[in-house]
């Protein structure tokens, strides 16, 4: 469904990225685990047509989306949740969610919004309210709901539990445990890497630009190497 | 003071609010969005005028009937100036988009007086001197209507902002660009748009005030130090601000042109902003 192959990418003249494989199939939740600063953004913000690659490709669903607009790339079903929520703070929960079917998903918009807001029942108590008001994890809810709206085919989820409570943490596994139930694609960006292993099918490790390590999430979790190195155990 | 002579100020200052505010919400408008102040708007209003003027002149199109027109044309000129020249341009910084605009109102200026030359002009349409009384006041019907249709326009745009997904994408790209490309909103163009709108404001103003008000390659000067004041007044970006702004501008102009003399009803417009700067400098519909 998703295939990176060889990306390089950076701001400027920096380059971060060099040369990423990363493959997402259908059905799957893939995690892309690494620290903060090991290129995780950049490869969020190439996916999702933010910035154009030094060179690679990237192609989703048989297209090769690298440097394609981000409106192409939201047609096509590629629906990113950014880092830091990034929600419409001036707008209401429910314009939010409208403007997640601003290009896609348009037509079945009323259905989605009920759809939604039975995932997220917070969504409805707070529907008429401006999204400024909610707290961090009503945000965070508000985020993915407003890209469940454009009816992904994948979708990225840049590091969703980020500051939120513990309980709210076990809570968004679950959730994205749900959604692929029901048969979306998932790929993961996380910090958070003995959670997101057993929320995954696959993961890759990213360190310094590069595919330090990839494979199984079971595999991985139970790595001597990965364990010493990330999960400090 | 005689009350009805107080009544008839009190109308005739919400009546000239009312021609204010087509060209305030448009400043403001582009202000929420852009975040810049569009040092253009006087001219691209003189442009307007003069537009709504030769309509008038050589197409004998009346300048109510000329609305829709005015209001498609300026969009348009909007929209290409902002995609072809203030975007581009601007390489995304605020001060470059200030400077262009400055240079595009110096521009159009010169351009008009070479022209049109630096006499004002009149139009002459049968109901000019037409007056019709308003409780105490007697006033002429072009200021009447114009004050209507500006509310009537105003509330047609502040649907628009509202209920339209063009519109929530105007408010969302306002505050959150990022996310906004995110769900496909193609920024740029949501830019263009918007300038867009607020020209085309400018467009409907032109139309309304051309039956009542002269135009000269300088007129945009007049209206848009006013419009200034009534953003800053009503909170800059602020849509209703703009409104209820117009308003009690217009009030302050007529009543201290009461008070104080015609000439110096613009005094009072001064006064105003001195207070607002000093004392509330967001404006009364900031957050």
């Amino acid at each position: 469904m998703l295939e990176v192959r060889g990306l390089r990418a950076g701001y400027g003249e920096v380059e971060i990225l060099h040369g990423m494989d990363i493959d997402v199939a259908e059905g799957e939740v893939v995690a892309v685990l690494g620290s903060n600063g090991v290129g995780k953004s950049t490869l969020n913000n190439n996916l999702s047509g933010i910035c154009v690659p030094f060179g690679g490709s990237i192609r989703f669903c048989g297209e090769d989306i690298a440097g394609a607009n981000p409106a192409r790339i939201v047609d096509l079903g590629l629906i990113q949740v950014p880092e830091g929520r990034r929600v419409f703070p001036n707008l209401s929960v429910r314009e939010n969610l409208e403007l997640g079917s601003y290009r896609r998903g348009k037509a079945a918009r009323a259905r989605n919004l009920g759809r939604v807001t039975r995932i997220f029942p917070r969504l409805m108590e707070r529907f008429g309210q401006m999204a400024a008001t909610l707290s961090g994890g009503e945000q965070q809810m508000l985020a993915i709901g407003r890209g469940l709206m454009s009816e992904p085919r994948l979708l990225i989820l840049d590091e969703p539990t980020l500051g939120l409570s513990p309980i709210l943490v076990d809570e968004m596994f679950e959730l994205i445990g749900e959604l692929n139930g029901e048969g979306l694609s998932i790929l993961l960006i996380e910090q958070n890497a003995v959670q997101s292993l057993e929320a995954a099918d696959r993961a890759y490790i990213i360190e310094h630009g590069v595919v330090a390590m990839s494979g199984p999430a079971a595999e991985l979790a139970g790595s001597p190497d990965l364990r010493a190195r990330y999960l400090g155990l | 003071m005689d009350a009805t002579i107080l009544g008839a100020a009190v109308i005739n200052g919400l009546l000239l609010g009312g021609s204010y505010a087509l060209v305030a919400v448009g400043l403001t408008l582009i202000y929420g969005v852009l975040h810049i102040i569009n040092f253009a708007h006087g001219s691209m209003l003189m442009l307007a005028m003069y537009g709504a003027y030769f309509l008038l002149m050589k197409a004998k199109i009346d300048p109510y009937a000329a609305i829709p027109l005015m209001v498609a044309a300026m969009f348009a000129a909007g929209y290409v100036l902002y995609r072809g020249l203030i975007g581009r341009f601007s390489h995304g910084k605020d001060e470059n988009i200030l400077l262009i605009t400055l240079g595009l109102s110096i521009v159009l200026e010169n351009v008009a007086l070479f022209f049109f030359k630096g006499d004002s002009q009149t139009v002459t349409v049968s109901y000019s001197d037409r007056m019709v009384a308003l409780g105490p006041a007697l006033v002429p019907l072009p200021k009447l209507v114009s004050f209507v249709a500006s509310l009537v326009l105003c509330a047609a745009l502040a649907w628009f902002i509202a209920r339209t997904d063009t519109g929530r994408a105007i408010r969302a790209v306002a505050k959150e660009r990022h996310g906004a490309r995110l769900v496909g909103i193609d920024v740029e163009k949501i830019f263009a748009v918007s300038y867009g709108i607020g020209i085309a404001c400018l467009g409907a103003a032109a139309c309304l005030l051309i039956p009542s008000f002269y135009v000269s390659p300088s007129v945009g000067h007049l209206f848009v130090i006013v419009a200034f004041t009534i953003v800053v007044l009503g909170g800059m970006g602020s849509f209703i601000g703009a409104l209820v702004g117009s308003l009690i501008i217009g009030l302050t102009e007529s009543l201290s042109g009461l008070f104080l003399g015609e000439a110096l009803g613009q005094i009072g417009i001064s006064l105003i902003f001195i207070l607002i700067l000093l004392f509330r400098p967001t404006g009364i519909f900031s957050k």
